[in-house]
């Protein structure tokens, strides 16, 4: 059995009331699948604080998951200004996030240590002024 | 205990959602990463944020409600989305500290 099970979500960036969504709908598919609480847990935070960054710093992008027999990967793409200073962005309560996105309960700079303690592994490949992609694998 | 018991007790409004469940544990914040990564399920989730990105951390933490404190009123899109999704929540008049010393009494 290697079948690898796959979902592709286009996350828009204009919209913040919809943010969210495909992480809500990955979990709702893990949970049919019948993953354990604790690895859906881990994918939806991970996945939730990427998607999230993607339609707050970066207007929007795509997000895949691939479900493996061993692991979950989740790949964020997107092509906004990109991360100047990824050790910066990586630490607890850095934020860049303006005020009327602070407004809405984002900006704590706790999306990407999420990310990074959720997951068994985190590649950030970015470029300003190209974009970023963020790969991040849950072992099953 | 269940939601409905502390709606009783607390003159809680049920503003969307079954209130017929049992909850376990109190959790209070508003910045949502810090939320998100905090709740536990069956918790109850006190914040003063109305917008749908609440409906969407409340889906994926598995909280039990959120209870809105201050009379913060949950708006009309994240009212959709908590019926959509099956979401329970609560409001309230009074601010969080007090929510909690009552909650913590009802608890105890
Ligand atoms: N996809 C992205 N594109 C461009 N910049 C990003 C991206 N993701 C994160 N960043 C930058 O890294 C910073 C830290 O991100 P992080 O998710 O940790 O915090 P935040 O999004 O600002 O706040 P929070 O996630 O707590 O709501 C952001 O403020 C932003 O400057
Ligand atoms: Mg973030």
């Amino acid at each position: 059995m290697s079948d690898v099970v796959k979902f592709h979500f286009d996350v828009d960036g204009h919209d913040f009331s919809s943010a969210g969504e495909a992480s809500v709908a990955v979990k709702q598919k893990l949970r049919a699948l019948g993953y354990p609480p604790d690895i859906i847990r881990k994918v939806s935070i991970a996945m939730y604080e990427g998607e999230i960054n993607m339609v707050i710093h970066a207007s929007g992008g795509t997000a895949d998951v691939e479900v493996h027999e061993d692991k979950i990967v989740i790949i964020l793409r997107d092509t906004g200004p990109g991360i100047p200073n990824v050790e910066l962005a990586m630490q607890e309560g850095y934020s860049t996030a303006r005020e009327n996105i602070r407004v809405l309960g984002f900006g704590a700079g706790m999306g990407l240590p999420n990310m990074k303690k959720y997951t068994d592994s985190m590649q950030i490949d970015t470029t300003v002024g190209q974009g970023t992609t963020i790969t991040m694998t849950v072992n099953l | 205990m269940k939601l409905s018991e502390v709606c009783e007790a607390l003159s809680l409004t049920a503003v969307v959602g079954d209130t017929d469940k049992d909850f376990d544990g109190v959790y209070v914040g508003d910045l949502l990463s810090r939320v998100m990564s905090r709740v536990d399920a069956g918790n109850l989730w006190i914040t003063i944020m109305p917008n749908t990105n609440v409906i969407a951390v409340a889906s994926l933490t598995e909280a039990a409600a959120v209870l809105l404190a201050e009379g913060v009123t949950l708006l009309d899109d994240a009212l959709d989305a908590a019926r959509d999704n099956g979401i329970t929540v609560l409001s309230s008049e009074l601010p969080a500290y007090e929510l909690c010393v009552r909650i913590a009494g009802l608890l105890s």
